[in-house]
């Protein structure tokens, strides 16, 4: 096919007008002939910038080579060597800020797509039945890991490779943590996709335990001195919702999007057919600017609501990937941007009728080197609406921390490690993902899953 | 895992199961609760524990047939299982953290009401094999509608009935009851209500005028009940609070029972949908309004 070396090549996608009603994946991805014209375009520097961006390292320039010569089988095998989970991570990473915010072609053009090239390496090799190599030998050590999402089936997939024993503990009926409770079918299916990842984790050897809430099932020294595990890695990830706290909080039609979303993706109640309810709004506002209120506001709008996203920056600021913005304006979701709420009104019967916003502008930089939002005087409005769903991120559960001696805590929560090894203050127990940073991305807890596998490796090796 | 190896019909629509559960029944204490899944398409449907026999992995559950998912869980038998039972969830209860001699020392008061009584049994029951006896106040609308009787005597000094309509025990529901103990010159120094959020609420503001601190456990609404999805959040003194971590139990007089109970309705028009669809069947045709 011919292609412009300056352009990616496109991406087919289920138009908006159609997906906007719909579960099912919004990108197609790429076929054969796309992805190795695509991969056509990868300079394969001496030096790439982009395995730097990568906070897994995969080898991409070897992984791009291999599907040039359509050795899917190969590629499979190079990005196997960095990443647990490519078919997620094609999906959900993002790029644009990482492996492919370094590619040598964006300074002239734009850069190679390499996540959908991942994801086109991850689909074919699993339509071909490529798994991972279960490891030969075994040490006989036995490795715990609290949390079957990223960090977790990352940090365990690395350390069965090596040879270790490890078992996996999860709170929650299913494995799989934000990647089935939190990201929606339409952005990441979860039986043909993350099923698939974790099964290919088990074929390591892994095991997993289900409805095993540690601190309350039991405890974490529990495990090490009566269950016989050598070390163990805590990857429990985000935890309760954060609110506003503005009147009108309390109302019915009040969300978390932590809530939306799990009702709809665990339980699945974006099928008519589940049992467990969840609210068809006629028109929705989500407050937030990240992934999570892309993926709430999506969702809504998908259960017929008209979608409105209210956030206090402007767009520049969105902290959702640019990928999930587009898609999300496309399918006809609302931004009001700049803009914050201050109260939450309620009808004779307690529901959510509407919300009270202001007008912002941006000040001077804060901490975070982001524009200072600042209200607008006398520029009060109200939107009308029947529910609300609150984005606002997490702050980390503090059920581990709270029934395991010697575990330290920074004073947002989260838990110490030691950069490098990732050992906490407790010896022999490490963590990673968001119970240790707070609220961020899949694969910065992969690749927080992997330090951890490489710093208890090292630590047992002793 | 997870089966069910006995099933007793307390009353009318009111189940006990002991299930199989050996890391739950291992941890749990007085106060807390677990979250089981009838099947693999089934809610999350939280319970108290009513009581667990750690040697032998069990944990006893008490449920009444309320909607859908709990019609599904009285269906099961004995043999068959659960597809998840998770826990134990929630704090302990504190009366469990206090020193045994302090506690002989205090006058509790335990009131119950309808299903409520089974995780009251389960304090009851750990104070009485402690040494501790207290009173307690079993209250229900009706005599068929008390449960547990011969177990809840066997466990306390004193147990006083208190029905509605009279048809045993004091004629009158618990206030009532309390009030009649009160002015025969009983006295309590603490005071423990578990039951429906409204009988909570009216003992609460009785306990508050009689001056008896009192704790009370709040059965909210839950999706995960690990400390996730906010769903539980109720407001205790004027404060957000998660029943799921920061309780089940909270101090009675701060609880917001009216915004409880207004949150506790949310889905109750789903939920009574879903019913009538598994009562009809076949002829189910989407409720009031879509009549042929």
């Amino acid at each position: 096919m011919a292609i412009d070396m300056m352009k990616k090549v496109p991406v087919r996608e289920q138009a908006p007008e159609v997906r906007a009603r719909n579960f099912e994946e919004v990108c197609l991805g790429y076929n054969k002939e796309e992805a190795e014209a695509e991969a056509s375009r990868c300079l394969n520097c001496k030096n790439p910038f982009c395995v730097q961006g990568c906070p897994v390292s995969i080898n991409i320039p070897g992984f791009i080579q291999k599907v040039k010569e359509s050795d899917v089988a190969g590629a499979y095998e190079v990005i196997s060597e960095s990443s647990a989970l490519p078919a997620v991570c094609g999906r959900v990473c993002p790029q644009e800020k990482q492996c492919e915010a370094k590619c040598v072609r964006g300074i002239k053009g734009e850069a190679v797509s390499i996540g959908k090239l991942e994801r086109y390496v991850a689909d074919t090799a699993k339509e071909m039945g490529i798994k991972p190599a279960a490891p030969a030998v075994k040490n006989g050590k036995k490795v715990a890991v609290i949390g079957a999402g990223p960090a977790g089936l990352t940090c365990a997939g690395d350390l069965a490779r090596l040879g270790y024993d490890v078992t996996i503990f999860e709170a929650l009926h299913k494995a799989g943590g934000v990647l089935v409770y939190g990201i929606p079918e339409f952005r990441l299916p979860k039986e043909r996709v993350v099923a698939k990842e974790i099964e290919n984790v088990k074929t390591l050897g892994v095991k997993i335990e289900t409805d095993v809430v540690i601190g309350r099932s039991v405890t974490i020294d529990e495990l090490m001195e009566k269950e016989g595990f050598s070390a163990v890695f805590i990857g429990s990830g985000a935890g309760l919702p954060k609110f506003m706290h503005i009147p009108g909080e309390q109302a019915l039609g009040v969300f978390s999007a932590n809530e939306y979303l799990t009702r709809s993706n665990l339980m699945g109640a974006f099928d008519e057919e589940s049992r467990t309810p969840i609210m068809r709004a006629k028109k929705a506002v989500i407050v937030g600017g990240g992934n999570v209120a892309m993926d709430a506001a999506r969702t809504a709008l998908r259960l017929g609501a008209e979608t409105h996203v209210v956030y206090r920056r402007s767009e520049e600021e969105l902290p959702a990937r640019v990928e999930e913005v587009h898609h999300a304006k496309e399918e006809g979701i609302i931004f009001d941007l700049l803009t914050n709420p201050v109260r939450i009104t309620q009808d004779e019967n307690g529901w959510v009728n509407g919300i009270d916003c202001i007008r912002m502008e941006l000040g001077e930089p804060d901490a975070s080197g982001r524009r200072r939002p600042v209200e607008v005087p006398g520029s009060e409005f109200h939107i009308e609406c029947d529910c609300v769903i609150m984005s606002l991120g997490t702050s980390p559960n503090p059920l581990i921390a709270h029934t395991t001696p010697n575990l330290e805590i920074n004073k947002h929560g989260g838990i110490i490690v030691t950069e490098g090894t990732e050992m906490t203050t407790k010896e022999g127990v490490f963590a990673g993902g968001d119970a240790v940073t707070g609220a961020a991305t899949v694969i910065l807890a992969m690749g927080a899953g992997k330090a951890a596998a490489k710093g208890i490796d090292e630590y047992l090796s002793r | 895992m997870f089966s069910i190896v006995k099933k007793e019909l307390l009353g009318p629509n009111v189940y006990l199961m002991d299930i199989v559960a050996p890391r739950v029944a291992a941890k749990a204490m007085p106060g807390q609760f677990l979250i089981v899944r009838a099947d693999e398409a089934g809610e999350r449907i939280p319970l108290t524990v009513c009581d667990y026999d750690r040697e032998k992995g069990l944990v006893t559950i008490v449920f009444q047939t309320v909607g859908a998912d709990t019609n599904r869980m009285a269906k099961l038998e004995v043999g068959d299982h659960f597809a998840d039972v998770v826990g134990p969830l929630g704090n302990p209860s504190d009366l469990v953290d206090l020193p045994i001699e302090e506690l002989k020392k205090k006058k509790i008061l335990f009131i119950a009401g309808g299903v409520g009584t089974a995780p009251v049994y389960n304090q009851l029951k750990w104070l009485w094999e402690n040494g501790v006896g207290v009173d307690c106040i079993q209250g229900a609308r009706t005599k068929d509608l008390l449960i547990l009787e011969d177990e809840m005597k066997a466990v306390t000094d004193n147990l006083y009935f208190a029905t509605d309509d009279g048809s045993y025990g004091i004629h009158g529901n618990v206030c009532v009851a309390l009030q009649q103990l009160w002015d025969e010159g009983k006295r309590y120094d603490h005071c423990v209500v578990i039951g429906p959020m409204i009988m909570m609420k009216f003992a609460c503001q009785l306990t508050e005028k009689l001056g008896i601190p009192t704790v009370v456990s709040m059965n909210t609404i839950m999706v995960d009940g690990t400390g996730m999805c906010g769903a539980c959040r109720l407001l205790v003194g004027g404060e957000v609070k998660f029943a799921c971590v920061d309780g089940p139990e909270f101090d009675g007089w701060k609880v917001d029972f009216d915004q409880a109970m207004l949150r506790s309705r949310l889905y109750k028009t789903e939920e009574g949908r879903l019913l009538l669809k598994q009562q009809e069947g076949d002829t189910h045709e989407g409720g009031c309004g879509n009549c042929k």
